[in-house]
């Protein structure tokens, strides 16, 4: 796909089409499958729930007035964001099991080339096009070699290191003798303190609202400027190339 | 002071205690512990035949508050008897002897008691200008804590000072303040952490070594589980008042008043470890919380350099600057959001301003 030509390309959606089974006619793609755009979706929603109500854990709401016995609304908030956590966990223990068993573009968030020299050469293209430098982008089937680099590092590595954060701090309310002790306990060898587990997990919570700016971004403006289907895509699994 | 073979009851009796001050106290103590109901008379046999451990109690870096909170232990008994209880041979603040004497006391129970003896440390030693910020019996403190830690037994390291650092450890630490398990690496230690720590946690722990002659069950940090295995938090009286959202957003405000949770007011209780909620201060009269301030978190390690004691985010001292998360946070997700719809801009005004020739000439 080093080659950008309409016919190199078409040879390479073809090749693609090929290995996954599916026809390439009108240049369109088979990419993602059913459980990873289910997954995507769940996760979106889940991160959603999350991103909210860990705001509010950490800097609490407004007082509420009336009798205690009246009022659960922080218990509440912390049962929504505990419950979305299992759901984010049980999605991405998923998520890499179907990394296993999905097609090839299904790994792509879980690692980067880092060591392939035309790697880097493709992201310094990637990174041209972004400056408005190169005129035009070269076509991927899948996440393009940048997004891959920021999908690993701001979204994978994130979410691994919210997991494990969060169920430590999940772990404090359920007592040293709960699994998730037993599984999580090593951050507080880490840390400590579990104040500075808050901390890094409060943080982690704006790396995450930092990706979903740039992901939700580039999704729609390469929609629109590269000439190929992105927002779509993760709901009918396609990705057509208009031209 | 001396005497290490007599056993607790005797000098218990020897004091004129009575029999049933002393089984108060062994059932005081088995409650505290979280035993059960046979455990009383176990306590109270075990003191009657067993050899009193001879402890050595060293002073390092420190402000003395351990000993402090140590001699205030509630029960009325507890500040007769404990200190008899052990054989308490050397102890630089309360000992009658001086100088020469009391060093001679430390090579003396080195010599007789190797490997028996336990060793409690409150204070920690600085380790900068080869310790020469802690001279006592006129040489770094340090030096006396590796010379008594080789022969001891175990060794308590009594409050957050000797378990964590403490105040002489803050930022940025121009002595070298460092805390006991980073001097001492081949003797089991205990912490107890806390500024100082529970007077009645304190006396139940050198009942328990003294009582068993072993080391309670400890967690992951080294803390005996029986007092530092839940937070403040956990067990806290306005807990319910967190659950339900109401909060103190002021000191004088009327949730204040109400005695709402002082979340908000950064207290430290959701990641305290310690027993303050449960046994409280001053023979269960009050604790922080309850007398209407936040917990700040003084069994904790590096409790001084988090920021505010009134502050619910940490404030984060990195690459010059001092915020919390949050701003921190949405000065980066504002950045980036600004970026985005720069970015946005100029590839509109791109397409925008495209030579319509130009496409054609791309296709």
């Amino acid at each position: 796909m080093l080659d950008k030509s309409p016919q190199a390309l078409t040879a390479a959606v073809a090749a693609d089409a090929v290995r996954s089974g599916l026809s390439a006619e009108r240049g369109v793609v088979y990419v993602y499958e059913a459980p990873v755009r289910l997954w995507h979706w769940i996760n979106a929603a889940a991160i959603l729930v999350l991103g909210l109500t860990g705001y509010f854990i950490g800097s609490a709401i407004p007082t509420m007035p009336g009798e205690t016995s009246d009022n659960f609304l922080f218990g509440y908030i912390r049962f929504a964001h505990f419950s979305a956590g299992y759901v984010l966990t049980l999605g991405f223990l998923f998520r890499i099991y179907w990394a296993f068993m999905g097609n090839p573009h299904a790994k792509q968030i879980f690692y980067v080339p880092l060591w392939r020299k035309s790697y880097w050469r493709e992201v310094w293209h990637e990174i041209r096009w972004y400056a408005f430098v190169a005129a035009e982008p070269k076509k991927y089937v899948a996440h393009n070699p940048l997004a891959q680099l920021a999908m690993f590092f701001m979204f994978t590595l994130a979410i691994a290191f919210m997991i494990v954060s969060g169920f430590a701090l999940y772990a404090q309310g359920t007592g040293n003798d709960s699994w998730q002790y037993k599984l999580f306990g090593w951050v507080f060898s880490i840390w400590p303190n579990s104040q500075d587990v808050h901390t890094w997990h409060h943080l982690g919570l704006w790396m995450i609202v930092t990706f979903a700016l740039i992901h939700i971004y580039t999704a729609v403006r390469e929609d629109i400027v590269s000439r190929q289907s992105i927002v779509s895509s993760i709901i009918s699994g396609e990705r057509e190339f208009r031209d | 002071m001396g005497g290490a073979a007599e056993t607790f009851y005797g000098v218990i009796r020897r004091q004129g205690i009575t029999r049933r001050s002393f089984h108060k106290f062994c059932s005081l103590t088995a409650t505290s512990l979280g035993l059960g109901p046979l455990a009383a008379s176990q306590i109270a046999n075990a003191l009657e035949t067993k050899p009193r451990v001879p402890v050595i109690w060293m002073h390092g870096l420190e402000c003395t508050c351990c000993s402090e909170s140590f001699i205030r232990s509630a029960h009325p008994l507890v500040k007769d008897v404990v200190l008899s209880m052990i054989s308490l041979d050397y102890d630089a603040l309360i000992m009658a002897a001086a100088g020469h004497q009391a060093e001679a006391i430390l090579e003396e129970i080195r010599a007789k008691y190797k490997g028996e003896y336990v060793l409690a440390v409150e204070g920690n030693s600085p380790l900068n200008e080869g310790g020469m910020f802690c001279i006592d019996g006129g040489k770094p403190f340090v030096e006396k804590l590796r010379a008594m830690a080789e022969d001891s037994m175990a060794i308590i390291a009594w409050g957050t000072c000797a378990s964590w650092g403490c105040v002489q450890a803050a930022k940025p630490n121009p002595t070298g303040a460092t805390p006991i398990d980073k001097v001492i690496t081949n003797k089991p230690i205990i912490k107890v952490p806390g500024c100082p720590p529970i007077a009645e946690v304190m006396t139940a722990l050198v009942t328990f070594i003294t009582t068993f002659g072993k080391l309670p069950e400890l967690d992951r940090q080294g803390r005996p589980k029986m007092f530092y295995s839940q937070r403040i938090h956990d067990k806290c009286y306005r807990r319910p008042h967190f659950d339900a959202g109401q909060f103190v957003e002021g000191w004088d405000d009327e949730s204040a008043r109400k005695g709402y949770c002082l979340y908000k007011m950064g207290c430290k209780g959701p990641t305290t470890y310690n027993a303050c909620s449960t046994v409280r201060w001053n023979g269960g009269v009050s604790f922080p919380i309850q007398s209407g301030h936040g917990c700040f978190g003084c069994s904790e390690d590096g409790f001084w350099d988090k920021g505010s004691f009134y502050d619910r985010l940490t404030t984060i001292r990195q690459f010059g600057i001092e915020a919390n998360a949050d701003q921190i946070g949405m000065a980066a997700a504002g950045a980036v959001g600004l970026a985005v719809a720069a970015h946005a801009a100029v590839t509109a005004a791109k397409r925008l301003t495209r030579k319509p020739g130009r496409v054609a000439q791309e296709q």
